[in-house]
């Protein structure tokens, strides 16, 4: 049984190398596929609109992956999300306000580049309070965070729902029609500083992605095994912030679909390391939202939206992800 | 040396260390020794940077422990706490190779897995190394954990309770283990135990500490004195020599 001394492993077992391989080859096929479907000849005009939309679509699976396998190795929790956080019950809060204030015909509500910079803007300053806060203590703790996170939204979540109880219910369907994350809106004015903003982060934190996996020891390990726990965890936890708003700000709150992807990666490779897990996080989410905005705009001819499908999916994948654990729980 | 200087620590009214100094040298085996709620494991955790103090200094070579970078500090100084429970699925081995992790960074050469080797033999785990923790028993569990901080290689190592739920036979292989690293490594080595025939008999100074404060501190044998003991820990005790040792009998 003794494995052979003196020999480093490779750091991704070739199994798992073979299924990275799988979901990448996955991603790029639907993301391929997605661009010449029913182009009907007219690639001048339908490719630059389908790679917006498909590169908006990828870059917000890819946040919310990223953003979630690093939420997890902090919270040492691997059915915790950064919704938690409150960030998109923020978002729903300031969508349901604009409309029932100033009425669903102001810029503010239908110029879609003038309502992100508002989204981006509020969350950015609710980022900033939460760190202002708790994180810039020195003995940042994570569990007080959350739970501020977790009064807050609750907090946002029923200030929304009491405007929506006076809103007009011509002005409703303005809201209703935000309450769920759609990649039909997006355009190229709001995709460019929006990925710009996601890829700046995404290359800020790279250079902390080793220490995930210590991270995921918990905070004393992580201590002992040399970690500047406090920094460290600060940095992360506002790269997590960032990535979470811009994709909501984006498409709107698909947060849960981070929950799902994360928990398929861990299903779906044989090894504890973020790193892989992270790629294989990233490419299911890509392969989900683009093979199900496939479905959506083919098969359901936009009858059904997107996250429908997913959180029902995801819903029963996450069920029977339950179910299975409890044994081992 | 690891030097506490006039460490207090509070957790809201209650004082936990009132004004604590003591110093560490390298070579030694220490044991701290008290009542629950002595203070001994917050005193661990402040000499081993887990927690802050309120108000004192620690000295790692003369300088303060927040003076150091931290990967830098995690070559010289582990720590293992009490309760270790963690959510990875993690065999044996890959845990122990977490200890290389300020050396390596995660990226283990040659030497890290010969380390890793080293202190999973020390440690009786070689049989188990490839099963995962969640199916180890809670003994196999906490040897692993001492495994992981002993591939650590560094020169102070602090173990609050090593032997929680480790059975005799084990208890005794640690604690010649970490004595053998006293001896031959010239590591020091400071442990939180309850069992004080254990830790007379396999530490050079014992250190017992009661509400806070440092009661008595001396050569392991010289702590072994029954009017010592019944302070410490406000009960009868009987000390006897079996085989030129010394063992208190508390339980009569």
């Amino acid at each position: 049984m003794r494995a052979k001394a003196a020999v480093a492993p490779p750091a991704v077992a070739s199994s798992d190398r073979v299924r990275l391989v799988g979901l990448a080859g996955g991603a790029a096929v639907l993301i391929a596929l997605f661009m010449v479907v029913q182009a009907a000849g007219m690639w001048d005009y339908v490719l630059p609109r389908r790679a917006v939309k498909v590169g908006a679509i990828a870059l917000a699976g890819a946040s919310i992956a990223v953003s979630t396998v690093i939420f997890q190795s902090i919270t040492t929790n691997r059915i915790l999300t950064p919704a938690i956080m409150g960030l998109d019950r923020l978002y729903m809060l300031i969508q349901t306000a604009t409309v029932y204030f100033l009425g669903s015909a102001h810029p503010l509500v239908s110029q879609s580049r003038l309502n992100f910079l508002l989204c981006t803007g509020a969350m950015g300053l609710f980022s900033l309070f939460v760190y202002r806060m708790f994180l810039g203590r020195r003995q940042a703790n994570v569990y007080v965070m959350l739970l501020i996170g977790v009064v807050f939204g609750t907090l946002f979540d029923s200030l929304s729902s009491f405007l929506l109880v006076l809103i007009d219910p011509n002005e409703f369907l303005v809201v209703q029609s935000r309450m769920f994350a759609s990649f039909n809106r997006v355009t190229s004015q709001l995709f460019w500083p929006a990925s710009a903003a996601a890829l700046a982060v995404m290359a800020y934190v790279a250079r902390f992605m080793k220490y995930l996996d210590v991270l995921a020891l918990g905070r004393d390990h992580a201590i002992n095994l040399g970690v500047d726990y406090p920094k460290v965890v600060r940095q992360l936890l506002v790269a997590v912030f960032i990535l979470v708003a811009v994709s909501t700000a984006l498409v709107g709150p698909v947060t849960f679909l981070g929950l799902i992807v994360a928990n398929l990666a861990y299903e779906l490779l044989d090894t504890y390391r973020r790193v892989p897990l992270m790629a294989a996080a990233v490419f299911i989410s890509i392969i989900a939202l683009v093979g199900g905005q496939l479905v959506v705009e083919r098969v359901f001819v936009f009858s059904t939206p997107l996250p429908v499908i997913i959180n029902f999916a995801g819903g029963i994948l996450f069920l029977y992800l339950l179910f299975k654990e409890r044994s081992a729980w | 040396m690891v030097e506490v200087q006039q460490v207090v620590k509070c957790y809201g009214p209650k004082t936990v260390l009132r004004d604590v100094s003591l110093a560490v040298k390298p070579g030694t085996m220490t044991s701290f020794i008290g009542p629950n709620g002595a203070g001994k494991s917050t005193l661990l955790s402040i000499m081993s940077r887990l927690i802050p103090a309120d108000s004192g200094h620690v000295l790692l070579d003369g300088r303060t422990l927040a003076s150091y970078d931290s990967r830098e500090l995690a070559r010289r100084i582990s720590v293992l706490r009490q309760a270790n429970h963690i959510q990875l699925r993690l065999t044996v081995r890959e845990l122990v190779s977490f200890g290389r992790f300020p050396y390596s960074q995660g990226r283990l050469g040659p030497e890290d897995w010969e380390a890793v080797d080293r202190a999973l033999a020390g440690m009786g785990l070689l049989d188990i190394q490839n099963k995962y923790l969640d199916e180890l028993s809670g003994g196999q569990r906490q040897r692993a954990f001492i495994a992981m901080v002993v591939a650590q290689e560094t020169d102070y190592i602090f173990l609050d309770e090593p032997l929680n739920n480790i059975d005799m036979r084990h208890s005794v292989q640690i604690m010649k283990l970490l004595r053998g690293l006293v001896e031959e490594s010239g590591r020091a080595v400071v442990v939180v135990m309850h069992d004080v025939n254990l830790a007379a008999h396999y530490s050079d100074r014992i250190v017992a500490l009661k509400e806070g404060g440092v009661a008595y501190d001396g050569p392991a044998r010289d702590i072994m004195e029954p009017e010592t003991l019944k302070d410490v820990f406000d009960l009868d005790v009987t000390v006897g020599e079996i085989q030129s040792c010394r063992v208190c009998v508390y339980f009569r």
